[in-house]
């Protein structure tokens, strides 16, 4: 346990003296003031709307927006994840700097765990950071609060760590450049499956529905993602949800139950396999 | 105690083979120098012995212990030929990173000694990117030897080093030796290799064709003797047939000012087993 803890904190501080933690602040800062700014005037030139019958305006514009910040703070995590991780082990192995380490007595799996515990900690506390900071902003801004506030929180921090897994599987397998680029594809995909569920249920078109369900469960961080959107109004009946569900960011998809379950086994399947492929990598 | 022990070790990348049925032994405080021509299968057998690649067939042994098990990876210490240490570590923490991972209770005691062993006292503090690849390469050593290995695999040590700091390196292996390490040294400076090596291995498309001693290995070349008529090449005898040929010279009534025993060198014992085309 103390050697994952030396690499975690390897990592960490290589991400610290390289002054990352730096950028990345200074782009969530620019974020979060623009989703203010955002969210300000949206909230401003609706409360002069009047809604159909049976539609609570706030809870639209409140859900929509939130929703929207939670799309961009995933983005950001995710960004954060392959950054960190994206040459961990081909990528260090080509440069020369992995060899002195898994040459010591630690062992390999205990290298990536390491790798895995830093990056999944950080990109974990920064998207829920993210996440609370966008959640006071919008409840500043229009006084509205989401249905569900720690399950979200919750779904989009495993969500990241889903996708640092990931990033660290295709560290071992590829190249820095084709890992960020294929882990960036599977983000994609996984948002076009979301986007194709929520066409689906507005056309009514079983199949549609059908392929985005099995594009979510076998790329879970997106079936968490719609979890924990469609968390956000879970007590919203007839018009109001009808209406919050018509937007992109405001649906989502319930999962049910057996999603973190899933995700975890999901999760614990991606690093053994991360584990034995490194083990038989000569490097 | 054997340090590395070797036994008909075989690695394949795809078709083509690295090594094909490699032996070796290394003995508690002994210098093995070795030698090939680029692509003879040198670092694959370093690499198999730290545990960085794994055999196709055959057994590595390291104090024991199977190469790349953890018992094994404890008792050796590694520099690769293509390192790098990150750039905005110290030496000092370098070392101290490759202490935790070690499990050594050496502190910061064992760092300095490290430090002033490879001459970077004054560098302690100064980041990695800011030392010159000579100075990292002294580091490097310098890491290999944290913890206090029983066997260092040393891959092309002073590929970096200008000649005063190959003198230092070399220096350094023969201190090291004096600790009761045991030393692969992979290199291609044969005039290195000669004067610091107990034992020499010859590689050549991933087989030994040469091994032993350094002085074994130069074969007499001949006798070169000196008298009143000049210098005369006598080939095809050895050292002890000076007294003869002498003998038999003077007999016939020359004068005899000298002779040299010629051997042949290093070198030229490298390049009659790889042959010159692959050097």
């Amino acid at each position: 346990m103390s050697d994952v803890l030396t690499i975690a904190g390897y990592a960490l501080r290589e991400s610290l003296r390289r002054r990352v933690f730096v950028v990345v602040a200074l782009l969530t800062v620019a974020f979060l003031f623009l989703y203010r700014l955002g969210a300000r005037k949206a909230f401003e030139e609706t409360a002069g709307v009047f809604p159909p019958e049976g539609v609570e305006a706030e809870t639209v514009v409140g859900a929509t927006l939130f929703g929207l910040s939670m799309f961009a703070t995933l983005f950001l995590g995710t960004v954060l994840a392959v950054f960190l991780t994206l040459g961990a082990v081909r990528g260090d192995a080509e440069r020369g700097l992995l060899q002195p380490l898994v040459v010591r007595p630690l062992g390999r799996t205990t290298f990536l765990l390491g790798r895995f515990a830093g990056a999944a900690s950080v990109c974990a506390v920064y998207v829920t950071a993210v996440y609370l900071s966008a959640l006071l902003i919008t409840r500043s801004a229009g006084g509205w609060t989401p249905d569900r506030i720690v399950t979200p929180a919750l779904e989009l921090a495993f969500a990241v760590v889903l996708l640092v897994a990931l990033s660290l599987l295709g560290s071992v397998l590829l190249s820095s450049t084709a890992n960020g680029i294929a882990v960036f594809m599977l983000f994609g995909a996984g948002l076009v499956g979301g986007l194709l569920g929520q066409i689906g249920e507005a056309l009514n078109s079983p199949t549609l529905e059908r392929v985005a369900e099995r594009t979510s469960w076998a790329l879970p961080f997106e079936a968490l993602y719609q979890d924990g959107l469609q968390r956000l109004t879970a007590d919203s009946r007839g018009f109001t949800r009808f209406a919050v569900e018509l937007g992109p960011f405001g649906g989502g998809q319930a999962y049910g139950a057996w999603l973190p379950w899933w995700s975890a086994l999901y999760l614990a399947g991606v690093l053994a396999l991360a584990a034995a492929a490194f083990a038989r990598r000569d490097l | 105690m054997t340090a590395l022990a070797v036994r008909g070790l075989e690695k394949r990348y795809g078709s083509v083979g690295a090594l094909r049925g490699v032996d070796l032994e290394l003995e508690e405080g002994e210098l093995v120098g070795l030698l090939g021509p680029n692509g003879a299968g040198k670092s694959t057998l370093v690499k198999i012995g730290c545990g960085l690649v794994r055999p196709t067939s055959g057994t590595a042994q390291v104090c024991g212990a199977p190469a790349g098990s953890r018992a094994a990876r404890g008792a050796s210490g590694y520099l690769a030929e293509l390192f790098r240490f990150p750039g905005w570590c110290s030496g000092d923490e370098v070392l101290r990173l490759h202490q935790r991972l070690t499990r050594s209770d050496g502190g910061a005691r064992e760092r300095g000694e490290l430090l002033e062993l490879v001459g970077l006292t004054a560098a302690r503090d100064r980041k990695v990117e800011a030392m010159s690849k000579g100075m990292q390469q002294r580091l490097g050593i310098a890491q290999a030897l944290v913890g206090s290995p029983r066997l260092l695999f040393l891959d092309e040590p002073t590929s970096a080093l200008d000649p005063a700091g190959r003198r230092t390196v070399r220096a350094l292996l023969e201190e090291i030796r004096g600790r009761g390490i045991s030393v692969l040294l992979n290199s291609h400076l044969l005039s290195e290799v000669e004067l610091v090596c107990n034992r020499v291995v010859i590689l050549l498309d991933g087989r030994v064709v040469a091994a032993g001693r350094p002085g074994e290995l130069a074969r007499a070349r001949g006798i070169e003797v000196e008298t009143d008529e000049g210098l005369r090449l006598i080939e095809g005898v050895g050292r002890e047939d000076v007294p003869r040929i002498v003998a038999e010279l003077v007999g016939a009534g020359r004068a005899v000012y000298g002779v040299r025993v010629l051997r042949s060198t290093l070198e030229e014992v490298y390049l009659d087993a790889v042959g010159e085309e692959a050097v």
